[in-house]
């Protein structure tokens, strides 16, 4: 059975042109970056090359891009360090409703270190309106962290609006860019952004691997203490190979991917809604991002919906209280104040550049019979068979 | 998936091949026309809903069907619920526990042994629904 991968927004297939030069730098250039023969220096040459690659595409300084383990490790970062290092100044920090978990339970540790933790609300389609967030800045405030483009309902924030009050209220702005970056425009100096969040293995890189833009003379504590790597923001030996092939993953992304993917999306949304009682979650067009769907069919459950997709050979995702370990149905869905039970019902399907027509028709055939069998099972679905009163009126 | 994954599967919270045969071709879902009674039960942990229809004759589950709104654990414990009890006495059928429905399905991943209990006690609201007929009547 051929697999038809419809789960992008957990993570990609690394592109085989990433992988390719990824390789030397596993024998052939396997040196470590601070060593300062010349087989360090080669290794160091390809790191700071990716590092300029990586600053250029978000309109930074090479010096600003600090290199991590990935989009957890740069979220952390980015919230506790301008914790601890802005102390003295405030306690308070904002974000959002919606946050990927790395935020929010950063921000829900800090709270257990004397730390004040607003969580904006957001609107039906998950929008973070920048008045409110002027609106939440105090005098303790020491930072704003609002997600750019959502990874379960794909809403792309105005981070540029969010970005412009911060900067006239002198509050440091983090934006968690792991979704959005390469898929709409992401810029630094036009966003007025202090830190971003980007990772690699969402854009056909590498799993392991991300980075942090800090803006040059932002106070931040590093979370690693060790030989000084990064500009002294975060020791250990940094990951060469992992490193080259995020670049190349940069530089491969084009504008006119964004083009097919939005295409693609918008044919899978037309012919999804065309099932009976079925919504969308989060906002459409522009502000949605390209490769983001994200759908809810009533009266069935979306572990079960995935299960029988699984079945066919088709990876998707979803939000109900019964994939999660906590048994909670998604924070984000229940954000837009949507019920418990039509975030059951939910379905994220993501698409990548590699997403084929076919791909999506082959969904598109099998999906409406999956909803059909799962309703004739439901209880809470209306009956078409006229039957004793007593099945009825739960 | 291959066989010998199973094991880790059952550690890691994977499902048993059994219970997504049952998932995906469950025999006993869907409506019945005039149940002899119906159990109605909710899951107050993620909010799903099982409802259990029963025919009893001579005192004995001649016919079971399910309507389960839930996980892959919750439609597949129904299927199981519905293979054990029928032809069942009320009485034997009284005794099925979701220990039961977990031996037969081999087992369930650790967040989803509730999904089972459910199951459980579906077929008892089942049965305490017929009871309660039967005096009236
Ligand atoms: C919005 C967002 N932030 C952070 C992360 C975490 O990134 P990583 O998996 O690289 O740790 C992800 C992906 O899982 C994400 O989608
Ligand atoms: S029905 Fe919700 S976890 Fe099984």
């Amino acid at each position: 059975m051929k697999t038809i991968y419809l789960d992008n927004g957990a993570t990609t297939m690394a592109d085989p042109k990433v992988i390719e030069a990824m390789k030397p730098y596993f024998d052939d250039k396997f040196g470590n970056a601070s060593s300062t023969h010349h087989k360090g220096q080669e290794a160091k040459m390809a790191l700071e090359e990716a590092r300029e690659t990586i600053a250029k595409s978000i309109g930074a300084r090479y010096d600003e891009i600090i290199f991590t383990s990935g989009g957890t490790e740069s979220n952390n970062f980015a919230v506790k360090g301008i914790a601890f290092a802005n102390k003295s100044k405030g306690n308070h920090i904002i974000t959002t409703k919606i946050e990927h978990d790395c935020i929010l339970n950063a921000c829900k540790w800090l709270e257990t270190q004397g730390f004040k933790v607003t969580y904006l609300d957001v609107d039906k389609e998950g929008f973070v309106d920048p008045k409110q967030v002027e609106k939440a800045i105090t005098k303790q405030t020491i930072l704003v962290s609002v997600i750019h483009g959502n990874n379960e309902i794909g809403t792309i924030q105005d981070i540029r609006a969010i970005g412009e009050v911060c900067r006239k209220k002198e509050i440091i702005f983090h934006t968690d860019a792991c979704q959005s970056y390469t898929k709409t425009l992401l810029d630094v100096k036009k966003q007025s952004l202090d830190l971003v969040t980007i990772n690699s293995h969402k854009i056909h890189g590498p799993k392991g691997v991300g980075a942090l833009y800090v803006r040059k003379g932002t106070k931040i504590t590093p979370l690693n203490h060790g030989g000084g790597h990064e500009f002294a923001l975060r020791s250990g030996t940094e990951n060469v190979s992992g490193i080259v092939g995020f670049a190349k993953a940069v530089k491969i992304a084009g504008s006119s991917h964004i083009k097919q993917m939005t295409k693609m999306r918008d044919y899978l949304f037309e012919n999804v809604l065309k099932i009976p009682d079925t919504a969308v979650n989060g906002s459409t067009g522009d502000r949605r991002l390209c490769n983001n769907a994200n759908f809810s069919f009533k009266y069935v459950e979306g572990e079960s919906i995935g299960a029988y997709l699984d079945a066919k050979g088709i990876c998707s995702s979803t939000g109900s209280a019964c994939s999660s370990h906590t048994l909670e149905p998604s924070h984000v869905l229940m954000a837009l104040g949507m019920d418990a039970e039509d975030a059951h019902g939910s379905l994220r399907l993501s698409i990548s550049r590699f997403t084929t027509k076919e791909e999506i028709d082959k969904l598109i055939e099998v999906l409406p019979g999956i909803i059909s069998k799962l309703r004739k099972m439901s209880p809470l679905a209306k009956s078409d068979t006229k039957d004793s009163a007593d099945s009825g009126g739960w | 998936m291959p066989n010998n994954a199973s094991n880790i599967q059952s550690k890691q919270g994977g499902y048993s091949r059994k219970a997504l045969d049952y998932f995906k071709n469950p025999k006993h879902a869907g409506e019945m026309k005039n149940p002899d009674a119906t159990g109605k039960v909710g899951n107050p942990t993620c909010g799903d809903v099982m409802h259990i229809f029963i025919k009893v004759k001579d005192n004995k589950i001649t016919d079971i069907k399910f309507k389960t709104f839930g996980c892959v654990a919750a439609i597949s414990s129904s299927e199981a619920l519905c293979v054990l009890a029928k032809g069942k006495t009320l009485e034997q059928a009284e005794k099925i526990s979701n220990q039961d429905i977990l031996e037969h399905l081999g087992w369930l991943p650790p967040v989803k042994i509730h999904c089972s209990v459910l199951g459980a006690e579906g077929l008892k609201d089942a049965i305490k629904d017929f009871r309660e007929k039967h005096k009236k009547a």
